[in-house]
């Protein structure tokens, strides 16, 4: 896990920051900035989000950890949503993740070590009626099977993406 | 400028489009993920290639979805053509067949498109048009949700022209004589509660907009908010309007960012044109609508939770009273409707309250919309009237069961519903005769099931996701939820016991009484509507260690039978990713039993005209 966050992290905050009046109402919307600009909710940010708001830590992180959305550790360059709801449940979504963890060798949460590949389960994007899906960075993937998975993660292990 | 100029700069729009060929395309999530923005740009492509400047536009969802990527071609003299499953290949097909010549590529077609007067488009070869009866989709998919003058051209802020020239109280009447009820989930009387907003003393007031859409399985109001979310902030202000509230908030999902991003632009333009801000079309009413992105919480779609969350706290239900009405956002009184909830009251407005209330059954006005998926033939979005039955949902309007298997179940509602066997076909959906049958309305989500679907693993499913999003502050719906998983978990692995279905019966008795809000007060459904209709399947997995529909991995194994593999295929044992088959070339392929994982990947490789893989069930029936 990082532990520092990067001299431009820290600008990023600040600029972050600045936009907001410091109301305690803005807590979720700077959480949500924050973690879209930077990937993840380092501690520090949420140390200074505290200070900012005047509201005791604790209370950042109670509702930080209470919302599915939020992350405390970097995602990898490409992060993989398996959807788990119940149209991609029936058509064979747990097989799609199991397929996906034994490619990639990591488990529900994890990050491969180069920092490549994240996965997390989510409880149904809205396209159930193209199960199972699964989401690589931003594509959706309609229809996988087992034996999709390995195909479509060629791509992202050599980076030969189109931009 | 009046409502009037508007209006007819908004015409004169419309219909100078309709006079030239143009061509629109539903990029609406489910859209994108069938791959209509690759097609999008390459029309243009092609297009500028040719050197011709022709509209294209990006629509919503037109509810067809199993038939995406779908594109329009109109055409002023000739026939409006809706195209389906289109691939990058038949573009050029398109635009020189039809857009350039006189070809109207029939054999690529999924019919024509007709308007019918105010109802919107319909394709009159698509038998499903001939039950449904759109209302608040009628303009879903046929307008560019990001131009406030399609929506305008097409009927839309007629409502809030008139409600502004009516009284509040006047209003208000229209809305209970319509008999509207809440379409997020439990059927509340939507004039009601408008009234009890109204006649709350204190103030600021508040409206919300309800658009958490937490159920998996349901995408009614991403659709709606995608395709046109003009309606839903029209239907705001008029509520706003009604109650005396100057605030409103559309409370949307984070994993719809689609749904966030058009809804915006959608706020900014009817800024511009007056129907937001300080003095509404010279009414002198003021109203604002911001954004409040949830942080995906299934819990925070409850009424009371929502709130919290926008106060940017825990999304943790409050016992009620205090009702919203009376103490909701910053305690303050609070109208928290649904997205379609808002999106019938212009229409209300407009054609009255007895035209509304002229639609569907005795005690359930109006529509329905449903998300339809699962193993049906054309999955997508529906809206019928309340009453129609399942069995016409399923075959006419969803195509029936694919694959030519037989319907087994259908699971409405989500977690708070319950799953209806075949012999309740003839159900009308209406809020009440779904309760009846031990099911719910719910949002709106149908998931169909096949005779490969197992009872016992959805209701496990639906038990694994409560148990996950129980926001933990009632002791029965944290750990009485939980209980009930691991049995439900011991059966399908085989270790259940014939006690544990009473004792599902019992607790689930103790979970519905001892949680606060609706997530654990329904959270036993799916478990109490499968064993009253599939208790067979309960007894077979604890009786025999056998899943009849061949799901229950635990419970299943994977055989190649040996007289119909082929010895010269090697399909299976490439694609398995264990190396648990043996069998070189020439030889019979068989499996390992432990090492197998059983992915399914043999299954669907070993190809059909050998069809030697096969699932048995209980394990003991694996020959030596
Ligand atoms: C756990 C839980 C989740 C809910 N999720 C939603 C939701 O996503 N959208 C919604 O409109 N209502 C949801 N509801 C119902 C709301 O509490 C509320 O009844 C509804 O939004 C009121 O609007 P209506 O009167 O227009 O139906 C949920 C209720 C519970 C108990
Ligand atoms: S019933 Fe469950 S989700 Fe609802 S308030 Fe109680 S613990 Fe929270
Ligand atoms: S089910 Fe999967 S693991 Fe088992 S034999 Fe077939 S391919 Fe191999
Ligand atoms: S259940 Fe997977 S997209 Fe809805």
């Amino acid at each position: 896990m990082k532990k520092e966050m990067t001299g431009e992290e820290r600008e990023k905050l600040a600029g972050i920051i600045h936009g907001y009046r410091g109301e305690r109402r803005e807590l979720i919307p700077l959480l949500q900035e924050i973690q879209e600009e930077l990937g993840y909710l380092p501690r520090e940010a949420m140390e200074e989000i505290a200070n900012f708001l005047r509201i005791p830590k604790v209370l950042v992180w109670g509702v930080a950890t209470f919302y599915n959305q939020f992350r405390f550790v970097p995602l990898g360059k490409y992060p993989i949503r398996v959807c788990l709801g119940t149209a991609c449940h029936l058509a064979g979504g747990n097989l799609i993740l199991e397929a996906l963890e034994r490619e990639l060798n990591i488990t529900v949460g994890g990050t491969t070590e180069d920092y490549k590949f994240s996965m997390e389960r989510v409880a149904c994007i809205g396209c159930c009626m193209l199960a199972p899906v699964v989401v690589i960075k931003t594509k959706i993937y309609p229809g996988m099977t087992p034996f999709k998975v390995e195909e479509s993660l060629i791509p992202y292990k050599q980076d030969s993406l189109s931009p | 400028m009046t409502f009037r100029e508007v209006e007819d700069k908004a015409r004169s729009e419309w219909e100078t489009l309709q006079n030239r060929i143009y061509i629109t395309i539903s990029t609406a999530t489910c859209g994108r993920a069938a791959g209509a923005l690759d097609i999008a740009d390459l029309i243009n492509k092609e297009l500028a290639r040719r050197s011709m400047e022709i509209p294209v536009i990006e629509t919503g969802c037109m509810g067809l979805c199993y038939a995406e990527p779908l594109v329009t071609i109109s055409k002023l003299e000739s026939l409006r053509i809706v195209y389906h499953n289109i691939t990058p290949e038949l573009v050029p097909r398109l635009i020189d067949g039809y857009i350039l010549g006189d070809d109207p590529c029939l054999e690529l077609a999924l019919g024509t498109l007709e308007t019918e007067g105010e109802n919107g488009p319909y394709i009159p070869e698509l038998s499903r048009f001939e039950h449904e009866l759109r209302l608040i989709l009628r303009r879903c998919g046929y307008i560019d949700p990001k131009n406030i003058y399609h929506y305008i051209a097409n009927g839309g802020y007629r409502g809030l022209d008139k409600a502004l020239r009516m009284s509040p109280e006047e209003i208000i009447g229209k809305v209970k004589g319509s008999g509207l009820r809440g379409r997020g989930g439990a059927g509340f009387p939507a004039g009601s509660k408008w009234e009890l907003c109204r006649t709350a003393k204190d103030t600021p007031k508040y409206v919300i907009c309800n658009g958490d859409e937490g159920d998996p399985g349901a995408f009614m109001d991403r659709v709606i908010l995608e395709s046109d979310p003009q309606q839903v902030i029209e239907g705001m202000i008029i509520a706003g309007y009604a109650i005396g509230a100057r605030e409103g908030y559309i409370y949307v999902r984070a994993e719809y960012p689609l749904a966030v991003e058009r809804t915006q632009v959608a706020l900014r333009q009817a800024k511009e044109l007056g129907f937001l801000g300080d003095d509404i079309m010279g009414s002198g009413f003021g109203f604002h609508i911001e954004i409040a992105k949830g942080a995906g919480a299934f819990v925070s779609g409850e009424a009371t939770a929502l709130v919290s969350a926008m106060e940017g706290r825990r999304s943790e239900p409050r016992p009620r009273p205090p009702r919203l009405a009376e103490a909701g956002l910053w305690a303050k009184p609070t109208l928290l409707n649904n997205v379609k909830t808002f999106s019938y009251v212009p229409l209300i407005i407009e054609w009255g309250a007895d035209w509304f209330s002229g639609i569907g059954t005795k005690r359930s006005k109006g529509t329905a919309v449903f998300a339809l998926a699962g193993k049906v033939n054309n999955p997508g979005l529906t809206e019928v009237p309340m009453g129609t039955t399942l069995r016409e949902i399923v075959y006419d309007i969803a195509g029936g069961m694919q694959n030519g298997k037989r319907f087994k179940g259908v699971q409405i509602g989500g977690p708070s519903g319950g799953c209806l066997p075949e012999s309740l076909l003839d159900t009308p959906v209406d809020f009440d005769s779904l309760r009846e049958a031990g099911s719910m309305m719910g949002s709106g989500g149908m998931i169909f099931m096949d005779e490969g679907d197992c009872a016992v693993d959805t209701a496990e499913f639906f038990l694994d996701f409560v148990t996950r999003e129980s926001c933990g502050k009632c002791t029965m719906c944290r750990l009485g939820t939980l209980h009930l998983l691991h049995i439900l978990e011991d059966i399908t692995k085989g270790r259940g016991k014939m006690e544990d279905i009473d004792l599902l019966l019992a607790l689930a008795e103790d979970v519905k009484g001892g949680s606060l809000c609706g997530l654990g007060s329904t959270a036993p459904n799916p478990i109490l509507t499968t064993l009253r209709y599939f208790r067979d399947e309960y007894e077979a997995h604890i009786g025999e260690k056998r899943c009849p529909a061949l799901v229950c991995k635990e419970l299943i194994a994977y055989y190649i039978l040996p007289e119909k593999c082929d010895r010269g295929c090697e399909h299976c044992v490439l694609v398995c990713p264990t190396e648990a088959i043996k069998g070189g070339k020439g030889e019979v392929k068989v499996i390992d039993q432990n090492k197998c994982s059983k992915c399914s990947s043999c299954l669907q490789v070993c190809p059909p005209e050998y069809n030697a893989v096969v699932k048995l069930s209980p394990i003991s029936e694996l020959p030596p």
